[in-house]
């Protein structure tokens, strides 16, 4: 048995278009490892650098948060089921329009102050 | 008390129930493992956001940043915006909303009714098309006051100095609390609170999870985290999925006898895992939940009633929670 990895829209360009991949691993970490050796480049959109998960990607393992489970280290088991999704929170319009506001806001604020 | 000099004052002390249909079973002899609903649709225009708009609002006027007469904007299709109208006609300010046109008439009705302004954005440009413009109102407008919610840090401490010590004096048994996630102000406030005063205690999110249309992004990095947001607050946190969420809700009002919106149902299946959980390792548990809104404003969507399958159709697309 496998680990059943939901991928989201954005990202289905790595998968060929894929909405769900299998993969095999002990941890996320592995995981991601066994995904990236057949999806070229999907692991480095999930993964900074610094080899951590990047800020605007969310992970769960069977609906719970990777993050509150050891992260990339979060033990997985066979028949999991894991569901990657980008970071959006409090609904999709409320948020964009509000920040995209208070960056305007204190953008025009900084440049009436110069 | 049941006497209040005004609508206002009545925000909040809302009642906490017991749920003893919905409370796991626990084997003979082993602790009990209760929930508990923290009815926040009693608050003065139905839903918990009435404790954060009222607490932005005063911080504001006691800030110098709002005014009499003053125009407050905020670009909202939900309750947030139904708790800022009320509480702006009655400290005396005008509220525009700015919202996608494809929202629920509900809520156009009652963002109405209760005196805000409307200023709708194309639903068919999405969430860009909604930035777009919420940026040309407010380069038009530099005088209207945004108090953004994500990143207004009044928004969690009215849960710190309300919602949390309702709770711990009405549980002081409490072992976990467990709310939605969206800006993050509930879990925050009431989080930090309960931490404070209650050894062990565990605070979970759920977070409803949309079908991909609502996120609408195109890359990553257009991903969005509030402001308010803090992780070391959380114990865990649980995505629910649209068909989990319209289960639980449907549940309970159907054995306990509550009518919730479907956020609520997504927080109570989170609730419910941590229960059963508890119920598996033998921990005596009180799980308090936050009830955020009545059903009322959803019942046009269909979902309370049919099968699952098109509940989950007719929510498919929306802002359920």
């Amino acid at each position: 048995m496998a680990i059943e990895v939901r991928i989201p829209t954005i990202l289905r360009s790595y998968t060929g278009g894929a909405k769900i991949v299998e993969g095999a691993g002990d941890t996320v970490a592995d995981l991601l490892a066994d995904l990236d050796s057949r999806h070229a480049g999907l692991r480095g959109r999930l993964v900074t650098d610094a080899g951590v998960l990047h800020r605007f990607v969310n992970v769960y393992v069977n609906d719970e948060d990777v993050r509150f489970l050891g992260a990339l280290d979060a033990k997985l088991n066979d028949g999991d089921s894991i569901t990657i999704l980008p970071a959006v929170a409090g609904g999709a319009f409320g948020f964009a329009a509000a920040a995209a506001i208070a960056s305007h806001t204190v953008a025009t604020r900084a440049a009436a102050a110069r | 008390m049941a006497r209040y000099d005004s609508l206002l004052d009545a925000c909040g002390g809302t009642p906490l129930v017991g749920l003893p249909r919905l409370s796991p079973t626990v084997p003979e002899g082993a602790p009990p493992v209760r929930l508990w609903a923290k009815l926040e649709d009693r608050n003065p225009t139905g839903s918990i956001k009435d404790r954060a708009a009222m607490f932005m609002v005063r911080r504001a006027e006691a800030d110098g940043r709002l005014r009499p007469g003053d125009t407050i904007l905020e670009p909202t299709s939900g309750n947030t915006g139904i708790s800022l109208a009320m509480v702006a006609k009655l400290r005396g300010y005008r509220l525009v909303c700015v919202m996608p046109e494809n929202v629920s008439t509900e809520r156009i009705q009652l963002l109405r009714m209760y005196g805000a302004e409307i200023i709708f954005s194309s639903a068919a440009g999405g969430s860009n098309q909604a930035v777009a413009t919420a940026k040309q109102i407010a380069a038009e407008h530099p005088d209207w006051v945004m108090l953004y919610q994500y990143g207004n840090e009044a928004n969690a401490r009215a849960h710190y100095e309300t919602t949390g010590p309702e709770l711990l004096q009405d549980l002081p048994t409490i072992t976990h609390f467990v709310a939605g996630l969206g800006t993050t102000g509930t879990l925050m406030g009431t989080g930090r609170y309960l931490r404070e005063k209650v050894e062990g205690i565990q605070v979970v999110a759920a977070e409803p999870r949309y079908g991909e249309l609502v996120y609408g992004l195109r890359n990553i990095d257009e991903g969005y985290v509030p402001e308010l947001y803090d992780a070391t607050v959380l114990s865990r946190r649980f995505s629910v999925g649209t068909r989990d969420a319209v289960l639980r809700t449907r549940q309970l009002v159907e054995v306990e006898g509550i009518f919730a919106g479907f956020s609520t149902g997504a927080i109570l299946h989170a609730a419910l895992a941590v229960a059963h959980e508890a119920v598996r390792d033998g921990c005596r548990a009180d799980v308090a939940f936050v009830v955020c809104d009545g059903g009322w404003k959803y019942l046009s969507t269909g979902a309370y009633g049919g099968t699952l399958a098109d509940a989950e159709e007719a929510l498919e697309g929306q802002l359920w929670a």
